[in-house]
C-alpha cells in the first residue's frame, strides 16, 4: 500500500530506480568490473579513458571504472552503517528524553546541542582523529554525528504523541513506561525517522566522500569513492576526467537518495492520506 | 437508604506550573482547588462546567493519571496515593477511562483487537485462544462485529470508535469509570446510541461512572448527582432532581438556564450572564463567581464562600444561595 | 416578498482521489430580508459548503457543478471576479466556528476592523476608526476604545467572536452566514452571544443564516428552519412547524434522540452517516429509516408541499 504509493510519485520512482542501480552496481561488483580495483599498472598510469579503460587509470594505474564499481560497495556501506548507528542512538536518546523530560531532557539535549554546534564534518574528523583512521571508525564519526538529528525528530514526535490519550489509556491499565515506549510511542514515530534517515543517508555519502577527499576516510587503497576523487586531485590538470567519473557516482547516489526523501515525506505525511 | 461509598475524594488539589524558565519562576494554575466529594456504589456522578473549571482534570486525578499537588482519593477506603506501583497497578483495572476524542485515543497502528486485548496483557494465565475470545465477547457487547477484530482504527466511524474506546476500558472489568466527555465528538443522531450503551454496560455490569461532560441535557439524561464546577471549585453538588427543580447557586443557575434546549423560543427564565470565564491563571479573590453573578455582594468579593451542605445531600458554595425553587 | 438570497439547483462536487463525492446536491433554499434562518445538519451534510459556495470560497478540492445562488436579480456563481468581491464581505459577510483561526495574530484588531471598512468604502483612517469603535460597543466590548488596541491573543474566545461579529456587520451587509458561530464557545457564553445576533437581527435588520449542528440554538433563535442530510435539504418549514410537527423520518429522529430528563431509554437512529463518497442509492436516509419501503431504496424521493412553507424530501407524502 505504501510502496504503492511511493512508485506512484514520480518522483519517488526516480529515487527508487537511482538508488536500486546504485545497489545492484554494489551488489555485482565483480561481474560488473572489468579489472581489479586494486592492480597496480605501472605502463598505464593516468591515462584518458579508453576500450580498455573505460574510465581511464589514476595516477598507479588502477582502472577507474573498476575502482567506481567497487567503491559504491565501500561508500553506501559506509553510509548505510553510519545512518543505522545514528538512527538507533537518536531513537534511544530522543525517546528517553522526550519521554521522561526533566532533568533527563535537559542532559541529553544539552549534549545534542554541544554535538550540534560543530560543523558536521570537523566533529567527524575530531572523532577519527581521536580514534584512528579506519573503516569502522569511520562509521563510527559519522553515526556520532548524526545522532543529534534523529534523537531531536524523535524526541519532538515523542512528545506530541506522549499526550495522545491512547498513551494515558494504556497507562490506566496499569502498563509500563517500556511498554508504552515500544508499543505505543516509537511505531508512531517511523514516518519522520524514515524521511530523516533517508536524507541523512544523502549527507552520509557526501561526507564519507569528503572525509575520503582529506585522506581521512577508509584507508587507501580501499576504493571509495571519496578516496578515488583524492586520488584524482592531483591530476585535475592535466587528466580532468578523473575526477568526472566519481564525482558523477556521488552526484548520481546524492541525488537519488535526497529524491527519495522528498517523495517519502509526501507520501508519509499524515495529512495527504 | 445509606449507599455504599466506593470513592471517597478530599480536599483534592492539583495546582500547574506554568511558564517556568530560568528566569521565571512560572505562574500557577489553580486548576482543581480543594474539591471534596463521595462517589456511590452504582450511581452516576456528573460534573459538570465550562473550560477550564478543572473538570477533566478531577477526572485524571481521580485515577492518578496525574499526582495531586494536594488531597487524597481514597477507592474502597484505600489512599490511591499511597500505594506501591504494583498495587496501583491491580487498582488501575478496577478504574477506568472513557475519552473524549476517538480520534486521539486510539493507536492508529494497532489493530481492534490489539486495542481491546491490550488490558489483558497482564493476565498472564489467559492462553491466546481465551484472551481473543473475550476480545470477540466484549466487541459484541459493545456492538461491534467480529469481522472487525483484524481492522485498524481508522477504517471506524467516530460512533464506532467510541465503542471501540469503551470496550478497551470495559474489558479489564472494572468497577468505576470516568468517561470524559464521551459524546461531545460525535455526531447528534450518533450520541444516543453511545448513551444508551453506557446506560445499558452501567446495568449489565454494576458500574459507577463519573461522568464528565458540557452537555447539560445529556448530563440531565443520564446522571444520578450533579457537580457543578467553576474555575476549580466546585460551586453546588446535589440529587439531579434537586439541581433541576431548584439550584440554590446562582452560576448553576444561569449555567442550566444557558443550555439550549428544544423548545422553540428563547426560554423566558434566561439568566445572561455578562463577560466571560475568567482565566484560572488569575481567578478573582472571594467568591470566583463574584465577577459575573448577578447577586454579588461586598462579602462575595473579599471572603471565600465555603463548600458547606444547605440541607441533606446538597452542598452548595454561596454566601447568598437562592430560595429554594 | 421578494427573497434576498435564493439558492437554486446547487450542486458541488468533491474531486478525490477515491473519486466524485456529490457534496451538495440540487440543493434549494432561500433567505427573506432580515429573518433568521437555520441550517440544522450533522458532519457530510453540506451545510457548510453551501454557504461557502454563496461566497464562492468552495474550498479544494470542491467544485460547484451547477445551479444558481441568485442575490438581488444577480446569479452570484456567474459573476465576474471583481464583481464577487464587491458582494462578499460588502453586502454578504461571514463568521466561522473558531474566531481564532479567522483572525490574523499579527494585527491588532483596530487594524483588521479598519481594513475591511476600507477596501470597500473610501472613508478616512479616522472615520474608519470610530465606526470600528462604535461596532464594538455595539458587540458589548466593554471599553472598546481601548480594546481596539489589543491583538487577538488579548481577548477571551468569547469577545473574539464577538469581534468578528462586529467585523462582519461593519459594513452593514444584507445577509450574514454565520457557520457553528457558538460551536466553540461555553454555554453561558454562548448563550450571550446567541443573544447578541438576536438583539442585533432586530435592530439594524440583517438577515442571519445560522448554520449549526445544534437543535436547541435553532430552535431559540430561528424563524424558519432547513434541515439538511448527506448533501440535500430533506426538510424545510417555520420552527414552530419543524419542532412540533416533523415530516421527515431523519428530522423526527434526530428531535426524538435529544436528551430529555429521565431515566428511560433515548430513541435511537440506527446506523450512521454515510460517507458521502458512499451515498447509498434511491433516498440517502433510507438505510437507517424506520419507515422505508421498497421504492425509498430504489428511486430518489420527490419534494412535497405538506403545508404552506412547510416542505419534505421524503416518499411517505407522496
Amino acid at each position: 500500500m505504501f510502496l504503492k504509493r511511493l512508485l506512484k510519485n514520480k518522483i519517488g520512482l526516480i529515487g527508487v530506480i537511482v538508488i536500486g542501480l546504485n545497489i545492484a552496481v554494489a551488489l555485482a561488483a565483480p561481474l560488473l568490473a572489468t579489472h581489479d580495483p586494486l592492480t597496480i599498472n605501472l605502463e598505464a598510469q593516468a591515462v584518458p579513458p579508453s576500450a580498455q579503460h573505460w574510465f581511464g587509470t589514476d595516477e598507479y594505474g588502477r582502472d577507474i571504472y573498476s575502482r567506481v564499481i567497487y567503491g559504491s560497495r565501500i561508500s553506501l556501506y559506509i553510509c548505510l552503517l553510519s545512518v543505522v548507528l545514528a538512527t538507533v542512538g537518536g531513537v534511544a536518546t530522543g525517546a528517553a528524553a522526550g519521554y521522561f523530560g526533566g532533568l533527563v531532557d535537559n542532559v541529553i539535549m544539552r549534549c545534542m546541542d554541544a554535538l550540534m554546534s560543530f560543523p558536521a564534518i570537523l566533529l567527524a574528523i575530531a572523532i577519527l582523529a581521536a580514534l584512528g583512521p579506519n573503516l569502522y571508525n569511520v562509521i563510527i564519526a559519522l553515526g556520532v554525528v548524526y545522532v543529534p538529528r534523529f534523537a531531536r525528530i524523535v524526541r519532538s514526535s515523542v512528545l506530541s504523541l506522549k499526550e495522545k490519550e491512547f498513551v494515558e489509556a494504556s497507562r490506566a491499565m496499569g502498563n509500563g513506561n517500556i511498554y508504552i515506549i515500544f508499543r505505543h510511542i516509537l511505531p508512531n514515530c517511523t514516518a519522520p525517522l524514515i524521511v530523516q534517515a533517508t536524507a541523512s543517508l544523502a549527507y552520509a555519502i557526501l561526507a564519507e566522500s569528503s572525509l575520503g577527499f582529506l585522506g581521512l576516510g577508509a584507508p587507501p587503497p580501499a576504493p571509495s569513492w571519496g578516496n578515488i576523487l583524492s586520488d584524482a586531485r592531483n591530476f585535475m590538470m592535466e587528466n580532468p576526467m578523473m575526477t568526472v567519473f566519481p564525482g558523477v557516482a556521488i552526484t548520481l547516489a546524492v541525488l537519488g537518495f535526497n529524491l527519495l526523501g522528498d517523495a517519502l515525506r509526501d507520501v508519509l505525511d499524515p495529512r495527504l492520506k | 437508604m445509606k449507599q455504599q461509598t466506593i470513592l471517597e475524594v478530599k480536599d483534592l488539589t492539583k495546582y500547574f506550573v506554568v511558564g517556568r524558565s530560568i528566569v521565571s519562576s512560572g505562574e500557577v494554575v489553580k486548576a482543581v482547588d480543594g474539591l471534596s466529594f463521595d462517589l456511590f456504589q452504582g450511581e452516576t456522578l456528573s460534573f459538570v462546567g465550562e473550560s477550564g473549571c478543572g473538570k477533566s482534570t478531577t477526572g485524571r486525578l481521580v485515577l492518578r493519571l496525574i499526582e495531586a499537588t494536594r488531597g487524597t482519593v481514597s477507592y474502597k477506603g484505600r489512599d490511591v496515593a499511597k500505594l506501591s506501583g504494583g498495587e496501583l497497578r491491580k487498582l488501575r483495572r478496577e478504574m477506568q477511562i472513557i475519552f473524549q476524542d476517538p480520534w486521539s485515543s486510539l493507536n492508529p497502528r494497532l489493530t481492534v483487537g490489539q486495542i481491546i486485548g491490550e488490558g489483558l496483557r497482564r493476565n498472564k494465565e489467559l492462553s491466546q485462544a481465551e484472551r481473543k475470545r473475550r476480545v470477540l465477547e466484549m466487541m459484541e457487547t459493545v456492538g461491534l462485529r467480529p469481522e472487525q477484530y483484524g481492522r485498524h482504527p481508522h477504517e471506524f466511524s467516530g460512533g464506532q470508535r467510541q465503542r471501540l474506546g469503551i470496550a478497551r476500558a470495559l474489558i479489564v472489568g472494572p468497577k468505576l469509570v470516568v468517561a470524559d466527555e464521551p459524546l461531545s465528538a460525535l455526531d447528534v443522531s450518533v450520541q444516543a446510541q453511545v448513551v444508551n450503551l453506557l446506560a445499558r454496560l452501567k446495568r449489565e455490569m454494576g458500574l459507577s461512572y463519573l461522568f464528565i461532560s458540557h452537555d447539560l441535557a445529556v448530563v440531565e439524561h443520564i446522571s444520578d448527582r450533579i457537580a457543578v464546577m467553576y474555575l476549580g471549585k466546585l460551586m453546588e453538588l446535589a440529587s439531579k432532581q434537586a439541581i433541576y427543580s431548584g439550584p440554590r447557586h446562582p452560576y448553576t443557575q444561569a449555567l442550566f438556564s444557558a443550555a439550549p434546549t428544544a423548545e422553540v423560543g428563547r426560554p423566558a427564565d434566561r439568566v445572561i450572564l455578562s463577560g466571560d470565564v475568567p482565566s484560572p491563571l488569575n481567578p478573582p479573590p472571594g467568591c470566583r463567581f463574584h465577577t459575573r453573578c448577578p447577586h454579588a455582594q461586598d462579602d462575595c468579593r473579599r471572603l471565600e464562600p465555603e463548600f458547606r451542605p444547605l440541607e441533606s445531600g446538597h452542598w452548595v458554595a454561596c454566601h447568598h444561595p437562592l430560595a429554594r425553587g | 416578498m421578494e427573497p434576498l438570497l435564493r439558492i437554486e439547483d446547487l450542486q458541488v462536487n468533491f474531486h478525490t482521489t477515491q473519486g466524485v463525492a456529490q457534496a451538495v446536491c440540487g440543493v434549494n433554499y432561500h433567505i427573506d430580508p432580515g429573518e433568521v434562518l437555520g441550517v440544522v445538519g450533522e458532519s457530510g451534510s453540506g451545510k457548510s459548503v453551501t454557504a461557502l459556495a454563496v461566497l464562492g470560497l468552495v474550498p479544494h478540492p470542491g467544485r460547484i457543478a451547477g445551479g444558481r445562488i441568485r442575490y438581488r436579480e444577480r446569479d452570484l456563481l456567474n459573476l465576474p471576479a471583481k464583481e464577487l468581491r464587491k458582494v462578499r464581505g460588502d453586502r454578504i459577510s461571514m463568521i466561522f466556528q473558531e474566531p481564532m483561526i479567522s483572525l490574523n495574530p499579527a494585527f491588532t484588531i483596530e487594524n483588521q476592523l479598519t481594513e475591511a471598512l476600507r477596501t470597500h468604502r473610501s472613508i478616512s483612517k479616522q472615520e474608519a476608526r470610530n465606526r470600528a469603535v462604535e461596532m464594538l460597543a455595539m458587540v458589548d466590548i466593554p471599553d472598546p476604545a481601548k480594546r481596539i488596541r489589543d491583538y487577538p491573543h488579548h481577548l477571551s474566545g468569547g469577545m473574539r467572536q464577538r469581534v468578528m461579529i462586529a467585523e462582519a456587520l461593519l459594513l452593514d451587509p444584507d445577509v450574514l452566514l454565520a457557520d457553528e458561530p457558538t460551536t466553540a464557545l461555553d454555554v453561558t457564553v454562548q448563550a450571550s452571544v446567541l443573544d447578541l445576533m438576536r438583539r442585533l437581527n432586530e435592530r439594524i435588520g440583517t438577515a442571519i443564516m445560522l448554520i449549526t449542528h445544534n437543535l436547541g440554538v435553532v430552535a431559540e433563535s430561528a424563524k424558519r428552519v432547513v434541515v439538511m442530510y448527506c448533501g440535500r435539504v430533506v426538510e424545510q418549514g417555520a420552527v414552530g412547524e419543524i419542532f412540533g410537527n416533523a415530516a421527515h423520518p431523519y428530522t423526527r429522529g434526530l428531535l426524538k434522540s435529544i436528551p430529555r430528563p429521565g431515566g428511560s431509554e433515548l430513541y435511537e437512529m440506527k446506523g450512521i452517516v454515510p460517507s458521502i463518497l458512499e451515498l447509498p442509492q434511491g433516498c440517502p436516509f433510507h438505510p437507517r429509516c424506520p419507515q422505508a419501503m421498497p421504492r425509498c431504496v430504489r428511486e430518489q424521493p420527490p419534494w412535497r408541499e405538506l403545508a404552506a412553507e412547510h416542505h419534505a424530501l421524503c416518499w411517505l407524502y407522496e
